[in-house]
């Protein structure tokens, strides 16, 4: 066969055809256990969250086309503008104070020294541990009057220590000590990985040269480490955004509204209260917040680099 | 035939050694984010500073551990004795006997069991599709795969609030609010397992899946026979990342288990604390076995654990 001419144009034609399809197929095979269900639980509710938003539906009246009444609703709606100013507070004091707690963990921990591993264990054993169990123990540890932290507080002589979680002034920064307590082994173990793929070259260099060891830090590590701090800062961001079930369990809101976030208020106007509608468009404006910090920060790391 | 058998055997020793051999590879080890044994970026410590630094070190476990440690002594008090200032750190009495009446106070062994199901039957699902796509990402080429990879991992950074409410108006519409299923199905085909094992796949040469091919193995033969054994450590890694994420779960069991007897852990615990709140030492009971069994999982796999975060971490 192979000697004599080559086969017709339309055959070979034929068979790549053949063989495509069947590489479709296969390819997909492997695909679709997986994105059946991605496709039917997180791809389809997405598009339907982007066209609720702009109609009215309660579970008793048909759906309708409403378009931008949602929005003009939430403009209007003096919670939604109070949730939308905790999240922002709890994102501003969440972000800087894990970052750092983070980094100044990996430095700490990125040694040649006997035993470190247990250390490093050690370290990300809060975020491992589950979120209710944390939230319950920094409760009782904030009680304002007999919990350990303000027996400390006062031991080290502070007359009259907040009253945290009770307090409306202290419970965001209450809820945000205990995040950073969580977070901060989780971002580390990034910072450890970013550190570690700084080549010892770098640092001897500076040395020859004579910088000290905070020159060789702001000179040396900060740069290196900038991929590593972008990955944290955009990974944190989208967390502190989201920040749910930490609130939910510590505060529930409270005292008042003084933890009111986001999430929170579409979880109760969808699920408790049932307005599909007005919730899904809260949903929209959380997501487009969260799209446009996480554009920024590209294109800011984009310009860096150039 | 058993010619040919022996031959296919040998011929898959040697695909075994050529990845061995590819895996301990400088290369392969920072792909795979697997941590060399000496930090590379760290420096040499002289004597009198090692002794300083372990000083430190202790002091700072010491104080991120402090919640840990009034956990468990307050689980070991009476209820009021939690609370007496000054602050006792270790209990004068030791209450064992917390932990014998927390099963009768809740019905905790009921909550377990409902955690350890769901955690499992989801880590079991999340592995064996995440895997199976993810081949189909890493290895196989066809018209659609790039776009499609696209979207798995954009929807990675959308916040779930975003659409958790017309996922919960689609189970209310199927009936299957409030069952365990909704969970499952919630959980198990999340795009993140298919993401890490796919960076994962993408370290292990093409020339094995090439070999095999020529030597007439079909495309699932090669994913179970080859790539599977092969990926040991990041099905681990998902593994344990999936069981300590299901287990620990609040808002999904919160938003569709409304039934007490098909209750997390998460879920009777919160409640536990909201009907009792002055039975501060029993809770802090509930608190500890509640992390018990994270604990163990945590120390048998920290390894893989830390692995799987920065593999998924940095090789975005």
């Amino acid at each position: 066969m192979a000697v004599t001419a080559p086969a017709p144009l339309a055959t070979r034609e034929r068979t790549k055809r053949r063989r495509r399809l069947r590489d479709i197929a296969v390819g997909w095979s492997f695909i679709l256990p997986n994105f059946a269900g991605f496709a039917l639980l997180t791809l389809v509710p997405m598009a339907g969250a982007f066209v609720l938003a702009f109609m009215e539906w309660d579970s008793f009246t048909p759906p309708e086309w409403v378009g931008l009444d949602n929005f003009e609703r939430m403009l209007g709606d003096p919670t939604f503008w109070i949730a939308l100013g905790n999240t922002a507070y709890y994102a501003i004091g969440h972000i800087p104070l894990t970052m750092a707690a983070s980094l100044g963990l990996a430095l700490l921990l990125n040694r040649r020294l006997r035993g470190l591993g247990f250390f490093r264990t050690a370290m990300f054993f809060p975020y491992v541990t589950s979120l209710v169990a944390v939230a319950v123990v920094w409760n009782m540890l904030f009680n304002p009057t007999a919990g350990p932290i303000n027996q400390a507080l006062e031991f080290f002589g502070v007359a009259d220590p907040p009253g945290w979680t009770s307090s409306s002034a202290w419970a965001m920064p209450a809820v945000i000590i205990t995040s950073v307590w969580r977070d901060m082994g989780y971002y580390m173990v990034l910072y450890l990985t970013g550190l570690q793929a700084i080549p010892t070259e770098y640092h001897e260099a500076a040395e020859v040269d004579g910088a000290n060891a905070w020159q060789r830090f702001w000179n040396v590590t900060i740069p290196s480490l900038r991929p590593t701090t972008f990955f944290v800062l955009v990974m944190i961001t989208i967390s502190s955004f989201k920040v749910f079930d930490l609130i939910v369990v510590m505060t529930d809101g409270g005292p008042g509204r003084a933890t009111t976030v986001l999430s929170q208020l579409i979880y109760r106007q969808g699920i408790i209260e049932n307005r599909f509608g007005y919730s899904s468009a809260i949903a929209l404006v959380l997501f487009v917040i969260v799209l446009a910090f996480t554009a920024a920060q590209f294109t800011l790391q984009k310009r860096k680099e150039l | 035939m058993t010619d040919t058998k022996l031959d296919e055997e040998t011929r898959l020793g040697a695909f075994e050694s050529t990845v061995t051999a590819a895996m301990t590879a400088p290369e392969a080890e920072r792909v795979v984010g697997r941590r060399p044994r000496r930090p590379r970026g760290g420096r040499r410590v002289s004597a009198a500073r090692k002794a300083l630094l372990y000083a430190l070190l202790v002091v700072v476990v010491g104080l991120v551990f402090v919640p840990f440690f009034w956990m468990i002594s307050s689980s070991l008090k009476h209820d009021n004795q939690v609370f007496q200032i000054p602050t006792q750190w270790i209990p004068t009495e030791f209450v064992w006997s917390n932990y014998v009446d927390i099963w009768t106070q809740i019905p905790l062994a009921n909550y377990l069991k409902n955690s350890l199901f769901l955690a499992i039957v989801i880590t079991f699902l999340q592995l064996l599709t995440g895997s199976f796509a993810a081949y189909g990402f890493a290895k196989l080429r066809f018209p659609g795969r790039d776009v499609l990879f696209v979207a798995y991992i954009a929807t990675i950074a959308v916040p779930w609030q975003a659409y958790m409410i017309p996922q919960y108006i689609m189970m209310q519409q199927a009936g299957l609010v409030n069952t365990h299923l909704s969970i499952i199905l919630l959980q198990a085909f999340g795009a993140f397992g298919v993401f890490l094992m796919r960076q994962y796949y993408l370290t292990i040469p093409d020339e094995l899946c090439e070999a095999a091919r020529i030597d007439g193995m079909s495309e699932y033969g090669i994913w179970a026979r080859i790539i599977l054994p092969l990926s040991k450590p990041a099905l681990a890694s998902l593994g344990l990342l999936t069981f300590v994420g299901v287990w620990n779960d609040y808002m999904g069991p919160f938003i569709y288990l409304t039934s007490n007897d098909l209750w997390t852990v998460q879920l009777g615990l919160r409640s536990f604390v909201g009907q009792y709140d002055a039975q501060y030492a029993m809770i802090m009971t509930g608190s500890v076995i509640s992390v018990i069994p994270i604990v163990i999982v945590f120390l048998l796999g920290q390894k893989q654990f830390i692995q799987g975060i920065a593999t998924t971490g940095l090789k975005g």
